[in-house]
């Protein structure tokens, strides 16, 4: 009892509690790292959204392929001259005719076609708007109207895009579809999800 | 206080739990010996039907969760299971979903008595805040739920709302990745939904309603005069004058309205399970497939409101946010209304006709723009192109924006509005009519 005589000092109690509750504070938010990570992609899932390998030798011209990348279609469209010149359109029409939107394609398909060959538009078929997917309306006309040039329709809220993926302007999707990273192996095989480092 | 006065009358069993634990004071304070206006009306039904349902969900989930699959290759098998193998698992299933649609009829209903009533100005500030919170819960609630049956709508509906987050300016992608566990809606989305919908939200909303119901019985009852019971006590008991106990005669007056909500609640189970599309979508009995989206998607009736929100603010500056936005402040803005409410009385019946005719205008802007969230926005067509201004626009896109408008305003000048608007005198005491 040694300080039985003294005064209870305030200010250190004060400024134990504050301490000691600081602390704690750290080390219980701390805890909740473990459990937010828990809900991030598991090695399972991005093992699974890993890159794909397609061999495009089999796309004929004018056609498309769908194939599945981190469960998302993505398309692979062999474009013809014919198809290819349609992309002079008026840039007044497009949304980001310039492609300013960095994140909607890498860097090496920012370019006229959005793509590495200027042939093959490979982009994920998933409409930039609220996630649905378009289905693809190549030929000019058709149940899309007189001015329709070929392109891609998005059922859900009627957003428009062109043989570029890239989107008409009034349409409620704000940008283009996304290419995504992809490199080719050879000729006539497509990796997906993969690029080349030096590129990138 | 409660030993004492507890301990008082009770003899026997219930004497001996008294000693032990305030049984006898609990029910005291909280039914024999609450004391709420005596004029309530019918509007006053939908706190205790609203309990009453979410005891129901409970109930029906516990049992549903015995048979359902958490996993995106068995879900949508084992719902079917229920429907067609399990016995009564139709019936259950059947309460759970219906259960859920008046769920949010009833909250509706509550929210707009209160609304009427000014039942959240002062003191009643946080008693509504807890019930904007549980508003929100339920509606989480609701939307985890209905990944569940991993139907097309199901997995649609939830990757249009998670793609929501996305739009959040810097963080969106990663949160949105964060929420999914995948790159997309997957099993691993369906895993962790179910964990919310079954254990972390109801926990939530026990939690929630609990507070709202300590808030309530610590300021009392508000009623449709919107005047003080407490103001006014009988001298020697300390009663209010105007209040009659809880229990027996507004459990009485309850069960009445309980009787009446369970026929249309049973007739809707056994003639109109799914209310035409309206609270089983007719695109959820096709399975889920990640690669083909239906043509036509639209949420559960009780969001529509606030999708249509969504849905009618155009993309600014190449962003989906501002819509996004729009659409979380169409609900949170509930919370602000007791400092928004610049009026001297709370009840509409003494209000004036301007607040009156504002109230109108917001019912009505949130039934259409609820209208128009079931439908697509090319329903009514386009305006000719030779229309000045709208030419070719959606007609329908243009009435929700009009709406919007006005369900926006109804909030954001409701300071002024409510101050101008000239009100009748308020009694002293509560009337009966």
């Amino acid at each position: 009892m040694a300080n039985k005589n003294k005064k209870v000092d305030l200010d250190r109690r004060r400024f134990l509690v504050g301490a000691t509750s600081i602390t704690g504070a750290i080390g219980a938010s701390a805890m909740g790292i473990p459990f937010v990570s828990s809900m991030l992609p598991s090695e399972k899932a991005k093992a699974a959204g890993a890159s794909v390998e397609v061999d495009i030798s089999q796309v004929k011209q004018e056609t498309v392929l769908t194939t599945e990348w981190r469960g998302q279609p993505v398309w692979i469209l062999n474009r013809s001259d014919k198809m290819i010149k349609t992309l002079e359109i008026n840039p007044k029409k497009l949304a980001d005719p310039d492609l300013k939107v960095a994140s909607q394609q890498p860097k090496y398909c920012k370019n006229k076609t959005r793509s590495i060959k200027p042939n093959m538009l490979v982009v994920v078929g998933i409409c930039t708007h609220l996630g649905c997917s378009p289905s693809p309306r190549l030929s000019p006309k058709g149940d899309m109207g007189d001015k329709w040039e070929g392109g891609f329709f998005c059922p859900c809220h009627g957003s428009k895009f062109d043989l570029a993926g890239r989107v008409f302007k009034g349409s409620p999707a704000p940008t283009n579809l996304i290419v995504p990273p992809h490199k080719y192996l050879d000729e006539n095989i497509i990796i997906i999800g993969e690029e080349e480092k030096d590129k990138a | 206080m409660s030993k004492k006065d507890s301990s008082q009358n009770s003899t026997g069993l219930i004497g001996w739990i008294d000693e032990r634990f305030p049984l006898s004071s609990f029910i005291k304070n909280h039914l024999t010996g609450y004391y709420a206006p005596k004029n309530f009306n019918f509007w006053y039904l939908f706190g205790a039907l609203a309990l009453f349902v979410f005891v129901m969900q409970i109930l029906t989930g516990i049992f549903l969760t015995m048979h359902y699959k958490p996993d995106a290759l068995q879900a949508f098998a084992s719902v079917e299971y229920i429907m067609r193998d399990v016995s009564f698992g139709w019936l259950i299933r059947y309460m759970h979903s219906t259960g859920s649609s008046l769920f949010f009829v009833v909250i509706y209903l509550h929210m707009f008595k209160s609304l009427m009533y000014g039942s959240y100005q002062k003191p009643r500030e946080l008693l509504w805040i807890f019930g904007v919170a549980i508003f929100l819960a339920l509606m989480a609630e609701a939307f985890f739920g209905y990944l569940l049956p991993w139907g097309q709508m199901s997995y649609w509906g939830a990757q249009v709302i998670v793609n929501l987050f996305t739009t959040i300016p810097f963080i969106g992608p990663d949160l949105a990745q964060w929420v999914r566990g995948d790159y997309l809606i997957s099993d691993a989305t369906l895993n962790r939904f179910f964990a919310f919908h079954v254990i972390a939200l109801p926990l939530a909303l026990a939690g929630l309603i609990f507070t709202h119901l300590i808030a309530l019985h610590e300021v009392g009852s508000n009623n449709p005069d919107g005047v003080e019971i407490k103001d006014y006590k009988d001298k020697k008991t300390g009663i209010p004058l105007d209040g009659i106990p809880f229990h027996p005669y507004y459990t009485v007056k309850d069960l009445v309205g309980l009787t009446i909500f369970l026929i249309v609640f049973a007739a809707i189970i056994f003639f109109a399970p799914t209310m035409g599309g309206y609270f089983l979508e007719a695109n959820n009995f096709v399975p889920a497939n990640p690669l083909v989206t239906p043509s036509h998607i639209a949420p559960v009736w009780y969001f529509t409101p606030f999708y249509s929100i969504l849905r009618a603010v155009p993309p600014i500056l190449n962003s989906q946010f501002p819509g996004v936005a729009a659409m979380g402040l169409s609900v949170v803005i509930f919370a602000f209304v007791p400092w928004l409410d610049k009026s001297p009385v709370r009840s509409i019946r003494y209000k004036g006709i301007l607040y009156k005719k504002w109230l109108a205008a917001f019912v009505v802007s949130f039934i259409i723009l609820g209208y128009l969230g079931t439908v697509p926005s090319t329903i009514w067509g386009q305006f000719p192109s030779v229309t000045p201004f709208l030419g070719g626009s959606d007609i329908a896109l243009v009435i929700a924006r009009i709406f919007t408008i006005i369900y926006f305003l109804f909030f954001i000048l409701m300071p002024i509005y409510s101050k101008k608007s000239i009100t009748n005198p308020v009694p002293t005491r509560v009337t009966m009519r």
